[in-house]
């Protein structure tokens, strides 16, 4: 079936970009919220994770599609769990051989890669049972969706948490408090809670635009 | 064969447990050299970037050559070791007592002036951190700092890794008026420290901004004798 398919029939193009709207891996299936809070006080970490869960995430769907029949039903989660780490242990290794800079900046989000629900999620229901190509579109959806979010979420963090973007200075010296002026950071942006309160907006935001969204 | 065996699941889980282990060894070892190459050149990095000299990847052993004057390594009573500083592992030394732990010393030539770069090492909140220390020649006023981390949260705790936390060190005291070791306070908007000797700790990140005070105050302190005999001199 899949070899008269076209590589981006209109099935497949769903399955990249639903992620992005109304199967959204955070606001919609509510999965990978832990590291959406840890890593999105500022943009850069959270543009480096989002492209690593991508990264790993697109080539763990792969590997599990490709032995999905072979499998044994009882270990599936302890099989796609050694998957997982595995491919994230390689990709370390292999920055901090050939691109230290990286692998720095990459530091905790490793672990943290290793326990993102999406992964484990998007694997169990999508990739077990469905064929290595579509699994990778649905892994580069779900982590571009899960990117796109960590990415808004940080955007407003880092404005009003530390009046920067990309640590780059975006509201002036002269309007803080400290130098005279009128303006002072809010502490709380900084903090974990703030950014479940905006994915709580995006969630309310999202609902209120997508009716079919709403449980009755 | 019967994919719900009991069989089947011992076998499957065998051999995906042995291939696994045998791709990640061969990943670890083949990789390991270009590894510790790196580590190295970041050490050197790090090393030149407390007495703030900018460095690549490309040209850090190079600058590092040129511009250490002399290194050495000396105990708690600065009475100077035989051996090679730059090997030390000041994790390694942390887990002995003061009185047996190596110390290394480097000295720099910055504009003719002496510059000496102490190495430290500490806990942040969830794992280690470390850095350099470079004192003008009078022992007392910081020329430079640089610090880094393991696994501090990136936004707070891992700020200490950047320019802009570390430029405050610089023409800070660590001796007050009196020649008592003070240190450097890691002050949060509520402490009164005096200017000369603390810096503004990290908002959010209290923990490693108070694991890097006592670092500072643990590191610094166990060169007390050697401020003391060179500053006699």
């Amino acid at each position: 079936m899949s070899n008269k398919e076209s590589l981006f029939s209109k099935k497949n193009k769903e399955i990249l970009l639903n992620p992005l709207s109304k199967n959204n891996p955070v606001t919609v299936q509510i999965l990978g919220i832990c590291s959406a809070l840890a890593v999105t006080a500022q943009l850069k970490p959270a543009i480096v994770m989002a492209i690593s869960v991508t990264i790993v995430l697109a080539f763990s769907c792969v590997i599990i599609s490709m032995l999905r029949n072979t499998i044994p039903n009882r270990i599936r989660i302890i099989v796609q769990l050694v998957v997982i780490a595995t491919l994230v242990i390689i990709v370390d290794q292999l920055l901090k051989a050939y691109s230290y800079n990286i692998s720095k900046q990459l530091s905790v989000f490793v672990g943290l890669i290793i326990t993102n629900c999406i992964l484990m999620g998007r694997l169990e229901a999508f990739a077990l049972g469905n064929k290595p190509w579509q699994s990778f579109l649905d892994g580069v959806g779900n982590g571009a969706g899960y990117g796109m979010i960590l990415i808004i979420v940080a955007f407003f963090r880092e404005l009003f948490g530390s009046g920067s973007l990309f640590g780059l200075r975006i509201i002036p010296e002269s309007w803080y408090i400290a130098n005279g002026g009128f303006y002072s950071n809010n502490g709380m942006m900084i903090l974990p809670p703030m950014a479940l309160i905006i994915v709580g907006v995006i969630i309310w935001v999202q609902r209120s635009k997508n009716k079919d969204l709403i449980e009755n | 064969m019967d994919k719900n065996s009991n069989k089947y699941i011992f076998i499957y889980a065998s051999v995906m447990v042995i291939l696994v282990a045998a791709v990640l060894s061969i990943a670890s070892i083949s990789l390991k050299s270009a590894q510790q190459k790196n580590i190295k050149i970041e050490k050197k990095q790090n090393i030149l970037a407390s007495v703030n000299i900018e460095s690549t990847t490309k040209n850090a052993e190079q600058l590092f050559s040129e511009k250490v004057v002399k290194s050495y390594i000396i105990n708690s009573k600065a009475e100077i070791l035989e051996g090679n500083a730059f090997n030390i592992d000041m994790k390694k030394e942390k887990q002995l007592a003061l009185d047996k732990r190596s110390l290394p010393v480097y000295e720099f030539s910055i504009d003719g002036e002496t510059k000496y770069v102490f190495p430290m090492y500490g806990a942040g909140l969830w794992g280690p951190i470390w850095g350099y220390i470079s004192l003008d020649s009078d022992l007392n006023t910081i020329y430079g700092a640089t610090f880094d981390h393991s696994s501090e949260t990136p936004g707070l705790g891992a700020e200490i890794a950047t320019k802009k936390f570390q430029k405050q060190f610089q023409g800070k005291k660590i001796f007050d008026d009196q020649e008592n070791f003070v240190s450097i306070t890691v002050a949060k908007a509520n402490e009164t420290a005096p200017k000369q000797y603390s810096v503004d700790a990290i908002s959010g990140g209290t923990l490693t901004s108070k694991g890097l005070q006592k670092m500072l105050l643990n590191d610094l302190g166990s060169y007390r004798a050697f401020f003391k005999q060179k500053k006699s001199e």
